[in-house]
This record gives C-alpha cells, structure tokens and sequence, in this order.
C-alpha cells in the first residue's frame, strides 16, 4: 500500500489524516501543531469506536447471558431491544446522585471519573491496521500493564471514599486479585515478548506476519493464562469477588448511583473491548489474518477479533460460577503462577538455541509450536493433578487464627464454615 | 516540549507539596500517587520511555498499594498527625535535605539537549543489553536480595 493513498481508501482510515498532514506541512504549520491535531483525530476516533462499543456492547452482552441462560434478555425498547442500553442511559442520567453522610467527597466524585483513563489509555498503542497506531510506543507492552497496574487504587478510592464496610471489602478484595493475577499475566507477557523479541505492538503483529502464523500457535499456555488473568483484571464473573453480589452485595461500587454507577459500568465494558483487543493483537495477529487483509480492510477484520473475544469473555461470564476468594488466590499463585514461569524458561531456552545456531525460522517454529502445544497440555494436566486435591481442602489446624481459637470445621463437614478459615491473603 | 516541561513540573511539584499540607492521610497517598505520575510524565519529556512506564508500574502501580495498606494499617488515618517529639530533628533534616539538593541542582552543569526530538529506537533495548553485560553482578544482587525478602516475608507470617 502507498503512503498516500486518496483519502477516501477504506482500507487504511488513517489515509485522510495522512492528506490531512501533508496539506498541512505544505501550509507550513510548524511540526508541533500537526503532532497535536493529528493525536486530537487519532484520539476522537478512538473515543468514538469506544462509545458506540460500551453502548452496543451492553446489548450484546444482556442477549448473550440471556442466550445462555435460557432467558430472553432486552426485547422490548426498539428493534430487538437495541435501544434498551439508550433507556438504561436515560435511566441512569436522570436519578439523584446520592452521596453517603461521612463520605470522602472528593475522592468519591473523582473515583468514577478518573477509572476511564486507564481504560482509554489502553487503546493508543493498539494498532488497528499497517498503519493505523495512535502511539506505536517502543514499550507498549509494558505501557499496557503499567496501566492495568493502576486500576486497583482507583478502586480503591471508591470503596474507601464511600464510607461503608462492604465496599471496603470489596475494595481490599480488588487489591488482592489484581496484585495476584498482575504476576502470572506479566510472566504469560514475558514470554510473548520474548518469542517475538519485541515490546513494540505493532512489531509483534509484523513478526506474526513475517512467520506466517498466530502466536497463540506458539503460546497456547501464555494465551489461557493471560486469558484467565484478564477476566480476573475485569473483574467478570468467574473472578468478580469485587462485586460478588451475593457476598458483599456489590462491592465499592456499592453507595454509587444514578450516573456514577453508570460510569464504572461504562469503564467495565471498555475495560472488556481493551482486554480484547489486547489479546487479538498479541496472540490473534491483530489486523492480519493470513492473507485476508488485502481484501477486507485491517480494521474490520480487527474489529472482528476484538468481538471474538469479546464472545469468550461473555461465555465465561454466563457459564461459570463465582470462585470463593481462596480459591480464586490459590488460583493464581499455585497454579496460573508457576505454569506461567515454567513457560518463560521455555520460551528462552527455544530462543536461545534459535537464535544461538541461527536455525531457520521454517525448522524452529513448527517444531516450537509442537512443543509448546505439548508442553502445555501436560502442564496443565498434570499441575492439576498435582494441586487438585489441595484446592478444596479447609486447613486441617488452626494457623493464622491459633490465638483466638476461631472455631474450626470438623473433618465430617469440611464445607460448613469454611468462609471464617480462610487463610489472610492480603 | 517546554510547555509540556512546565506543566508536568508544576504538577509534579504542587501535588508533591500537597502531600506535606493535606491531613488526611490517604489524600496525602492519592497526592503521591499523581507526583508520581508526574514524574513519569517528566521522564518521556527525556526520552526516557522505558524509565517512565517503569516508574507508572513500579511506584503509581506497586509501591503505593503497599502504601495504602500502610494507611489502612493505620488507626484512625483521615484524623490529623499526632504531635511527637521528633519535629524538631525532622525539621533540620529536611532542611540540609533541601540544602545539600539545591546546591546540586545550582552548582552541576547542566548539559541542554540541542534538538528536543524522541529517541526513534527507544531505550528498552539499550537498558537491557546493559543490564546483562556490563551490570550484571548489581542486577544479579538485586534478585538475590528480592527473594531474601520474600523468603523473610513468608518464614515471618507462616505461624506452624
């Protein structure tokens, strides 16, 4: 494709920007103005996908869960109920924004708001064709989890801010999950990286392009892991302790209402669309898809993907059961994180004698794939095996609670109770 | 560049002093937090990227969790400082504190960039390759003092 392609090409969006830069640079603008109008357009397009998606999302979601439960979810605003996310909207702008007495006002109006920037910062460094990247940084995937590093106080500042017990829990719960699953999907990163002997996103996506495949061929383990770990970062079901309603009745959003809910449900979803594009570009090759980006524009078929995912997510969440919090701790550091470190020293030891004979890529990466496919799959069969027992067991004596004698399960019923001996996680 | 130099040092500087005037204890955390995005923000004005999205991890991400579980730690957090007698030596040491860093920052001679553009190939590859040949004794040290802390850590909170 040429650098300067007419703008009204399809296939590249960017290309009326790129005319755009160019009439610019002709006029003479000095170089920091076109750098600033040209983010400005990146940035609205982007914001504009993300609504249109957080509201169109929530559709497919409700259908979907429905679709699974056996339900019939939205069906009476509009067409289908495609309009039933415009009345929730509604709903939601005109209720009182109620504020608890002793709560921390600031910080209480600051937390909905200040959760989008993460969340939208995320979507800068996606590269959503050749070359159609906002911020192609050289570090983007490190960029990516210090921005999901930062999450986790944000929520934070909800559930202290909101002066009610329940969502401290659920905020010092988000803590310890996100700290949790921040390790293994790190190392699951690690090992992406390394295979692809970059941090850039878009270089990632041209060396699946140059080796013709998908990483997750060569990644399956870093794939399910970083998977798992990123429906515990988006706090979905299976991993929602945060909210768990039936527990801590809805966690630190819980003193929120009317458009402040509205705004930490908008910033889950987004968080879900980000989540996925991340996985479709790192494992799914992006916006290449073997051959089928030179008739369908990158975008679209990115945008696929992102919805690909997006579909898994939803799966997990209308079919799985809410982990105990334990559970979900047990979870990460028994198994997610040595799975995970276990990969890494595979992925080096593959790279090292790749690049240390320089064996030709044709011989290197089926035989890697088979491997890694192998590796995995006795990974995780025989790690499960391994800890499987140990999951569901109560302690057998009293270990962090000795000194106050907390009544513990007898060995006839090991189920009852098991809530006031779970181990401090934090 | 100058204006993004100005702006991100006013954050940094104002939200750093906002820490030492706010009472409450957890604002005075969330504060920290925003100098340190600050900082992070004045690393890229250098071209630093890698440095900078270390520090939004590490600091913005890690060490102000732990931070806050200090804070919740803390009976009674958003009530005010209890007076002590250490005000006295904390004053002095703060004040050769700023004496000896603006000496620094007068006294060096500060080398100014000519052409203020980005580092096209970025940093990351340069720190890693110096990380594992010419520093990697102090790099190899610092993993062996990590997992002595979190060998401590755990042989201190196990009770069996």
């Amino acid at each position: 494709m040429p650098l300067l392609a007419n703008w009204y090409d399809l296939r590249d969006l960017g290309n009326g920007v790129a005319r755009l830069i160019e009439a610019l640079r002709d006029a003479g603008a000095p170089d920091g103005l076109i750098y600033a109008i040209t983010g400005l357009l990146g940035a609205v397009a982007i914001l504009l996908f993300v609504g249109l998606a957080a509201i169109i999302n929530i559709w497919i979601e409700r259908r979907l869960i429905a679709r699974i439960q056996v339900r019939r979810g939205p069906n009476r605003v509009g067409p289908f109920g495609l309009l039933q996310p415009v009345a929730d909207a509604l709903k939601l702008i005109q209720k009182e924004a109620l504020q608890p007495n002793n709560a921390d006002g600031i910080v209480f109006t600051l937390a909905p708001i200040v959760i989008f920037i993460p969340v939208i910062l995320a979507f800068a460094v996606l590269p959503w064709g050749e070359q159609m990247v906002l911020a192609d940084l050289n570090v983007g995937v490190l960029y990516l989890l210090a921005l999901g590093s930062t999450t986790p106080i944000i929520l934070f500042m909800a559930g202290y801010a909101s002066n009610n017990k329940y969502a401290l829990l659920g905020s010092m719960r988000v803590i310890a999950m996100l700290i949790s699953y921040e390790l293994p999907m790190v190392m699951a990163l690690l090992g992406v990286v390394t295979f692809a002997g970059t941090m850039q996103m878009s270089g990632i996506v041209d060396f699946q392009q140059t080796h013709w495949s998908w990483l997750i061929f060569f990644q399956p383990l870093a794939f399910l892991i970083f998977l798992l770990g990123g429906t515990a970062e988006l706090n979905r079901t299976p991993a929602d302790i945060a909210e768990a309603e039936s527990e801590i009745i809805a966690g630190f959003h819980i003193e929120y209402s009317g458009m402040k809910f509205g705004l930490f449900y908008a910033a889950e979803l987004v968080n879900a669309v980000a989540m996925s594009g991340i996985i479709a570009t790192l494992f799914l090759g992006g916006w290449w898809a073997f051959g089928l980006e030179q008739w369908v524009p990158g975008w679209l078929i990115f945008i696929s993907k992102i919805y690909a995912v997006y579909f898994i997510l939803i799966w997990f969440r209308g079919t799985l059961p809410r982990f105990r919090i334990d559970q979900l701790m047990a979870f990460a550091w028994k198994f997610l994180l040595p799975l995970a470190i276990i990969n890494v020293f595979v992925v080096a030891l593959e790279v090292l004698l790749w690049r240390e004979y320089e064996l030709s890529a044709g011989v290197v990466l089926p035989v890697a794939a088979v491997v890694n496919f192998a590796l995995a799959g006795v990974l995780i069969a025989g790690w499960a095996r391994v800890m499987g027992q140990a999951f569901e067991r109560a302690p057998k004596k009293p270990r962090l609670f000795s000194e106050i004698e907390v009544p513990l399960p007898d060995e006839a019923a090991p189920e009852a109770g098991s809530g006031q001996t779970e181990p401090a996680t934090v | 560049m100058v204006i993004a130099f100005w702006a991100l040092a006013a954050l940094t500087v104002s939200s750093a002093a906002m820490i030492i005037v706010v009472r409450n204890l957890l604002h005075a955390v969330l504060f920290l937090i925003l100098s340190f995005v600050g900082v992070a923000g004045l690393y890229i004005t250098m071209s630093a990227d890698f440095v900078a999205v270390a520090q939004v991890l590490i600091y913005a991400g890690a060490i102000s969790v732990l931070m806050i579980f200090a804070v919740m730690l803390t009976p009674q957090s958003s009530r005010d400082n209890a007076g002590n007698f250490l005000q006295a030596p904390a004053f002095v040491l703060s004040g050769l504190m700023i004496a000896a860093v603006t000496l620094v920052a007068v006294e060096t001679d500060w080398r100014e960039a000519e052409d203020a553009s980005f580092i096209v190939d970025g940093t990351a590859t340069a720190i890693g390759d110096a990380l594992v040949s010419p520093f990697v004794l102090p790099f190899e040290i610092a993993s062996v003092v990590l997992v002595a802390a979190m060998i401590g850590a755990i042989v201190l909170v196990r009770e069996d």
